[in-house]
């Protein structure tokens, strides 16, 4: 289906792998638009209910693949032209989304984990805003998502310096829900995306809207949001399916619908 | 309401009239049998005195996305001016009852002419509009260069027409093209709830406020306010208006009869 992505679906997890390992997963035209088109599938498929980033090999994605940069290129059209329609694709998503970090995410490499909901993060992993060495700014969204993840003052010191940053370090930044073990990295990041698409995803989708709303918003919008949010929540068959399994006693089963 | 239509479908909630347009699998694009059902179906619920308000969405995924090109393609001029198509559109905009309309997906073309037909619009966030008329070198023709210059300004409007840009449910919220967003789940529940509260308003007061501001967006202020005036010193022959003003100084709820 994909030449650059590897795509499967297994346990109502759809895994979204950046497939040019020899090239650190670098980002060329096609893998921006095979990575848009997989989210893009893997929003419509009803099997799907969480998807999961990450790069095959050893580096996550190490941002734009230089080798296609000369001097002619309009960097401004490039963004919004291929970069620009992905990271909106994936913004827009309504199921979760896990980037899986296995290794250096670099450039707009880090950009793509940092638009992701969740990030795990291998022991083996950073984070690398490289965008300053080569005399750029940080783009694909980087700029949005990492203030509101590691704050104002962080972001600029990231972003300025560009010093690389750990795993364990972006653990503490807030940049990491987890820093995984390699020997156990497969095995967690399955459970953790699985245990995702187990869960009421109808609310999670909810959510993730009226999170991503709330930056944008006053209280009173906020209010009315949570009404609406929660008027929705309370017609999905999880809900009923939570309360009946609370007063029983047992474990529920969640649709996602 | 027993008229099978079938483009559209029609039904009746309390005081509210709901037409859905009813073409899915063509995202409810727009034909010409299409608009003679809605003026037909509006028209029926115009004259049903049991009716207050009108709602109008769409079914499927889309309110309506543009018109029906295979319709219009081999059209000549004169075909245009002879058939005079665009007559139930000036029809639909003499309903005198309040028209809500409710809008999610795509309201394109004819679509969002359409939607700018109702007086107010309430739009999911994940509406999106736009006049791409121009990509096929034509131009909107139901009203589209005025409505929306009316209602935003000539700035954004020959900037959006020029380049048949959409404009998302967000931008038309900021530029007053729609009420409210709403979850596109709860779109049509919560614009019945909308419409019914007007529903529930004095309808003669309704209607000519609707006539009143209709007419301030094309007459002189001077004349509107004479306008305005006259229907002011008209309600004051109403039962309604005897029956409101009492029951604000009795401190109670009026009941309002339309008469």
């Amino acid at each position: 289906m994909f030449e650059t992505v590897n795509y499967e679906v297994a346990n109502g997890v759809a895994w979204i792998s950046l497939n040019r390992p020899d090239k650190l997963n670098a980002f060329t035209e096609q893998l921006n638009k095979e990575v848009q088109q997989a989210i893009k599938l893997a929003s419509r498929d009803n099997e799907v209910r969480c998807l999961v980033i990450t790069g095959e090999g050893r580096a996550f994605c190490s941002g734009q693949d230089l080798q296609g940069v000369n001097e002619d290129m309009n960097h401004g059209e490039v963004l919004r032209r291929f970069y620009n329609p992905m990271v909106l694709e994936l913004h827009k998503c309504k199921k979760p989304v896990i980037a899986a970090v296995n290794g250096v995410a670099a450039g707009a490499g880090m950009s793509l984990a940092l638009a992701c909901d969740f990030r795990l993060l291998s022991d083996k992993a950073s984070f690398l805003e490289a965008f300053i060495h080569v005399g750029l700014v940080p783009d694909a969204g980087n700029l949005y998502f990492l203030p509101k993840l590691v704050g104002h003052a962080k972001a600029m010191e990231l972003a300025v310096l560009g010093e690389k940053v750990n795993a364990q370090e972006a653990k503490e930044l807030g940049l990491a829900t987890k820093v995984i073990p390699m020997e156990k990295w497969q095995d967690e990041i399955t459970a953790f995306a699985e245990r995702l698409a187990g869960m009421p995803t109808a609310a999670i989708a909810i959510i993730k809207k009226n999170l991503k709303a709330s930056w944008e918003s006053t209280l009173e919008e906020c209010l009315e949001r949570d009404a609406q949010g929660q008027r929705m929540a309370g017609l999905t068959l999880d809900h009923k399916e939570g309360v009946a399994a609370f007063m029983q006693k047992r474990k529920p089963v969640f649709q996602g619908k | 309401m027993s008229k099978s239509y079938e483009a559209i479908e029609v039904s009746q909630h309390g005081k509210l009239g709901l037409i859905a347009l009813n073409r899915p699998k063509v995202l409810n694009a727009i034909n010409r049998p299409m608009v003679s059902e809605i003026l037909d179906a509006m028209e029926g619920f115009e004259a049903d005195s049991s009716i207050k308000a009108i709602v109008l969405s769409g079914n499927g995924r889309a309110f309506a996305a543009g018109a029906d090109i295979d319709e219009m393609a081999n059209d000549q001029a004169i075909d245009f001016e002879l058939r005079n198509q665009f007559k139930d559109w000036d029809r639909l905009a003499m309903i005198k009852k309040p028209i809500i309309g409710a809008v999610h997906g795509f309201a394109l073309g004819g679509g969002f002419e359409l939607a700018l037909c109702c007086d107010l619009l309430y739009a999911a966030d994940n509406a999106e509009f736009g006049f791409p008329e121009v990509n096929l070198g034509v131009m909107p023709g139901a009203g589209g260069t005025q409505r929306l210059t009316k209602l935003v300004g000539k700035t954004k409007a020959m900037e959006w027409l020029f380049t048949g840009k959409r404009i998302n449910a967000k931008e038309a919220f900021q530029h007053g093209i729609v009420n409210q967003l709403i979850s596109e789940e709860l779109l049509l529940e919560e614009t019945m709830k909308v419409a019914e509260q007007i529903a529930n308003q004095a309808p003669i007061a309704i209607r000519l406020i609707k006539e009143a501001v209709l007419k301030a967006v094309d007459t002189s202020l001077n004349e509107g306010m004479e306008f305005e005036r006259k229907n002011f010193y008209l309600l004051f022959s109403t039962e309604d208006q005897k029956e409101g003003m009492s029951a604000f100084i009795e401190k109670r709820k009026p009941q309002f009869k339309g008469k």
